[in-house]
């Protein structure tokens, strides 16, 4: 296990990042803030693949994180960033907390198809609601975080650093969580369910806990991209969109909490390259490039990093 | 009275061509265990050689009567040339790895077909109106309805008929009832799997292809009519049960019909009618309408 | 695969007669449109090609009288095309990427881009000139400096057709609607609906279908119009939806037994051609396509892009012309000023208010503060003469009379009974 090395590691992507905040461009800063947001709902997706589940319905809590997040500012009043990361994290939390009942009875593509419906449910309630915008969504824009002005110009590399140090304390917080008994319960459960509810442990309970922490982790993810991009609109609750987590999921594997960010910055940096590049046939190059990650690295893109370090 | 006939008759048309997604999509995730994204690819094909080989017909002069026999033709060539190319040439590497691998592993092939599809046919829209328009009109009450869908709705009976027949009658098919209840054994019984898989997916993909070649003279075949298809046959596919035919089509019914009704009754539901049945069927029979039981490993 | 290759054998075309033609260097301009998925056909490509033409007719000096100066200003274009598929979250990362490497935008089809990337513009500082999105809040809710938007916006298609429904069918008392169920087709039922209302008190509203987008089977829905025997339907329908309604509807007596309005309904005269049965009402967004007037230029614009595409030009051909010729007078407004290579703040001044001739007629920057174009719009009847389909009884409709008074907006305007 990388267990080890994953602290060290994790704190050095933490500092280039805090550097990059200070000197990158602009551009630069965006896309690692996004990768960052996406990346941080992919942890969600992984600590409930861990336990041998696939939701395809994150869409519901992202999209439920950034219009929270939005709202908030925009309705509310109230636009500071802090305020609207907790508000999208607790929204979405709550919601988890009540449909993980429900959910967390069911396994393999039912949970799936049942976590997808819910989310196209909220995505039939933004589309029709006019107020909301539909299809068009709304802007929003923060003024302060945590009661400190954000300056026009540097708001976004503080904002950025702000939440780079955020994130990765929860990272750790998640990496320490995995390496308990609770975690490795997770990867139990995948093996084999019926053992654990043998041995006496809860398997419902473990589940519904990594469903409300994936939920909650996805409302945080939906409210940082809102905050990042400054537009939110109902496509975040689309399908296609928690598929598309699913995917940079798969990407990146399962084996560590820094594989979702890694494989979730690549995703992007895909899209936009084969878009820059081949915008005729985008979609055909991002396919390709998929199915050579697939086919040359069977665990992940997280293999690369572990093989180096165990040769 | 005749105007809830009307609506049955809606819900009837829409659920038989749901039917068709649905069976192939079911067929291939009893038999592989693949949850067959690209399948919105195969029915976009489907329609889009439709199109084409119907149009060319038609073009050339031949009696227009023939350009069903090309929408079937359609769906056979798309059968038989995707089938064995994606199953053969892309899935059969993969076998073994876990199934949300090659969920991902459907999923680029479905993006790579996109853009195929968008180079080799463009972008406009191709019409093939003929076959609709030919038969002319019947009516239910006061209302004007093609006879093209009773086609359709013939055409979906007929096939459910001829796949369940194939399924439990003949001999190749009970192997492949053999292998979506139990691969390995299968195996160890000396059934070639690998070749039940390629017939299973050409013939999914076949199906799907069907469902496209006979939407093709209702609509205009674009870019991305592919996508909607996913998710309403996978939702098809659930409610049903994964593997059963008749799951599939007792799901296609219940989601066309209830969705007709929200049309006419109250269309403000209408974008949420198939994820509150599919909710709904799940929350009652957690593993679809007709799931057969599984046996759990201890 | 031809499209690839011929679109990058213009851009060497091109590039290479820039820089045999002109000695300064090119400026780019960033073209954003869709590419892929179900708006590429009827909208996204025609406008690429809308906008492929003008450019390298202007490098060459070939476009009619005022637009003589070669490409903007004596420097050649080059464009840099890139999909506005994949929703707002990626067009604003898009954006981003594109503004470094271009010096304008131009672009988006789709209002919900629109609205997301109109504050990354702004905060980019690049020039961003947004061609054909409907709604009309980018300028209504906010103000921009470096945004502008060439093309008229959304209301008055639909203030248009209400007029022009109740002039040629003055009895009509109950109307009915099939639109998609997206910002887009929410907004244009909810403007004709308020039209409709507001000119003729006490009309009834017999059913709203609502459907999904890209749905392309409309059965039910269709039965369910036919029942209502409402007297009028409108539709602001699109692309493979529109046409699935027309090849769906048409043989069930949908538009015999009724009048059907469509408000965005121009792509489909060049597609369907003579199955559009006679007697629909048709509207072009704007003076675009058949309703352009005969003059010159517009032979010009028309005779030029069929040479090249082997199809007419439609709305979205004619608004991506009418951006390029716009940036272009607003450089060469800022040109004639005084300044040789003009800054984006002088541009934006030049830009601002400017009226300039475009393809379909004039387009006048007076809304949103100097940002917003309007033009004059035009509806009319379809009617198959000799097997070509015609557009008869054309009413045109100044532009005043179906926008809003600056500073009001749009809803309110409506619901006010068009008050001035």
């Amino acid at each position: 296990m990388s267990g080890d090395r994953t602290i060290p590691v994790l704190a050095l992507a933490c500092l280039l990042l805090l550097v990059a905040a200070a000197l990158a461009p602009q551009w630069l800063v965006f896309l690692l803030a996004l990768a960052l947001a996406k990346g941080l709902v992919v942890l969600g997706l992984v600590l409930l693949m861990r336990a041998g589940l696939v939701s395809f319905g994150q869409g519901l809590y992202f999209g439920l994180g950034a219009y929270a997040a939005a709202l908030l500012a925009n309705r509310g009043g109230l636009d500071d960033a802090a305020l609207m990361i907790v508000a999208g994290t607790g929204c979405a939390a709550a919601l988890a907390a009540i449909l993980g009942l429900l959910l967390a009875r069911y396994r393999e593509i039912f949970f799936a198809m049942l976590s997808l419906a819910f989310s196209m449910i909220l995505y039939g309630a933004l589309v029709k609601s006019s107020a909301l915008g539909s299809t068009d969504g709304f802007n929003l824009h923060a003024r302060e975080f945590a009661g400190f002005a954000l300056a026009g110009g540097t708001e976004r590399r503080l904002f950025f650093a702000a939440s780079v140090v955020l994130v990765f304390g929860l990272v750790w917080l998640l990496h320490r969580y995995l390496a308990s008994h609770w975690g490795r319960l997770s990867v139990a459960i995948r093996d084999n369910e019926l053992r654990v509810e043998y041995l006496g442990a809860s398997v419902y309970r473990v589940v519904y806990a990594n469903y409300v922490a994936a939920g909650a982790l996805a409302g945080m993810g939906g409210a940082f991209a809102a905050l990042a991009v400054g537009h939110v609109d109902p496509e975040t609750a689309y399908w296609t969109t928690s598929g598309e987590f699913v995917f940079i999921a798969i990407l990146g594997g399962t084996g560590n909490v820094l594989a979702p960010f890694l494989s979730a910055a690549i995703f992007e940096g895909l899209r936009t390259v084969a878009n820059q590049y081949a915008p005729n046939v985008w979609q055909m190059s991002l396919g390709l490039a998929m199915l050579a990650i697939i086919m040359f690295l069977p665990g992940g893109l997280w293999t690369l990093v572990r093989r180096r370090s165990a040769a | 009275m005749s105007d809830l006939l009307a609506v049955l008759f809606d819900g009837v048309v829409y659920s038989s061509w749901l039917f068709l997604m649905a069976a192939g999509l079911t067929l291939i995730y009893g038999v592989m265990k693949i949850l067959n994204i690209a399948h919105g690819s195969l029915y976009a094909l489907g329609a889009y050689t439709a199109a084409t080989i119907g149009g060319a017909w038609l073009a050339a002069g031949h009696p227009p009567i023939g350009s069903y026999a090309m929408l079937a033709l359609a769906a056979v060539l798309v059968g038989v040339v995707m089938g064995p190319l994606l199953e053969r040439g892309l899935l059969k590497w993969m076998y073994g790895r876990d199934e949300v691998v090659l969920l991902l592993v459907t999923y680029a092939a479905f993006l790579i077909l996109e853009d195929a599809i968008k180079l080799v046919w463009g972008v406009e829209s191709k019409l093939l109106p003929e076959p609709y328009a030919l038969p002319g009109n019947f009516q239910i009450g006061e209302l004007d309805f093609p006879v093209y869908n009773l086609i359709l709705i013939a055409v979906a009976i007929v096939t459910g008929v001829v796949l369940a027949w194939a399924l439990h009658r003949t001999r190749q098919g009970k192997l492949l009832l053999a292998v979506i209840h139990d691969r390995e054994i299968s195996a160890a019984l000396g059934i070639n799997v690998s070749r039940v898989y390629l017939v299973t997916f050409s013939v999914g993909a076949a199906l799907a292809a069907l469902g496209g070649a006979l939407a093709a003279p209702a609509i205009a075949v674009s870019p991305g009519i592919g996508v909607e298809v996913i998710v309403l046959s996978f939702a098809v596919v659930v409610v049903g049960g994964l593997g059963s035919l008749g799951g599939a089509a007792l799901g296609a019914l219940l989601v066309g019909v209830v969705r007709s009704l929200a049309v006419r009754y109250w269309p403000e539901a209408e974008l949420f009618t198939i994820y509150f049945v599919m909710a709904l069927v799940l929350i009652a029979r957690p593993r679809g309408l007709f799931s057969a039981p599984e046996a759990r490993r201890i | 695969m031809k499209r690839l290759l011929r679109w990058f054998s213009i851009a060497l075309a091109g590039a290479l007669a820039a820089t045999g033609a002109m000695a300064q260097q090119p400026v780019k301009i960033g073209i954003v449109t869709f590419l892929s998925g179900p708006a590429a056909g009827p909208f996204g490509v025609p406008a690429r090609n809308g906008f492929e033409l003008v450019a390298e007719m202007l490098n060459a000096g070939r476009v009619p009288a005022p637009y003589a100066t070669k490409g903007l200003g004596g420097s050649a274009i080059e464009l840099v095309v890139i999909d506005e598929a994949g929703g707002p979250q990626k067009q604003v990362a898009e954006l981003r990427n594109l503004a470094q490497r271009v010096d304008y935008v131009i672009g988006y089809i789709s209002s919900g881009d629109c609205l997301a990337v109109a504050p990354v513009a702004e905060e980019l500082r690049r020039i961003t000139v947004l061609f054909d999105c409907g709604t009309p809040r980018i300028f209504e809710d906010a103000s921009y400096k470096y945004v502008f938007r060439t093309g008229p916006h959304g209301t008055m298609d639909n203030t248009s057709l209400a007029l022009y429904v109740l002039e040629r069918h003055p009895k009509v008392r109950s109307f009915a609607g099939i639109n998609q169920n997206y910002a887009w087709g929410q907004d244009s039922w909810a403007d004709f609906d308020a039209a409709m209302k507001a000119l003729k008190p006490g009309i009834e509203v017999k059913t709203s279908q609502m459907t999904k987008l890209f749905a392309g089977q409309f059965s039910a829905e269709i039965s369910t119009l036919l029942s209502s025997k409402a007297d009028v339907i409108h539709s602001s329908f699109w692309g493979g939806d529109l046409e699935g309604l027309i090849l769906q509807g048409a043989p069930r007596g949908l538009f015999k037994k009724h009048v059907v309005a469509l408000s965005a309904g121009e792509p489909a005269v060049n597609r369907l051609g003579a199955k559009i049965p006679d007697g629909t009402i048709i509207g072009a967004r704007g003076p675009f396509g058949p309703f352009a007037p005969d003059n010159e230029f517009n032979r010009w614009f028309k005779t030029s892009f069929q040479e090249r595409y082997a199809v007419p030009p439609n709305y979205a051909s004619y608004k991506a012309a009418n951006a390029l010729l716009g940036l272009k007078s607003a450089f060469e407004k800022a040109q004639k000023a005084g300044a040789a290579s003009p800054t984006d703040d002088q541009i934006v001044a030049a830009f601002e208010n400017i009226t300039f001739e475009g393809v379909g007629g004039t387009v006048r920057m007076s809304l949103g503060k100097g940002h917003q174009a309007t033009m004059d719009n035009a509806i009319g009847t379809a009617k198959t003469v000799g097997g070509q389909l015609q557009m008869v009884n054309v009413k045109r409709y100044p532009a005043d009379k179906v926008n809003p008074p600056e500073g009001t907006k749009s809803e309110a305007w409506i619901k006010s009974g068009f008050k001035k």
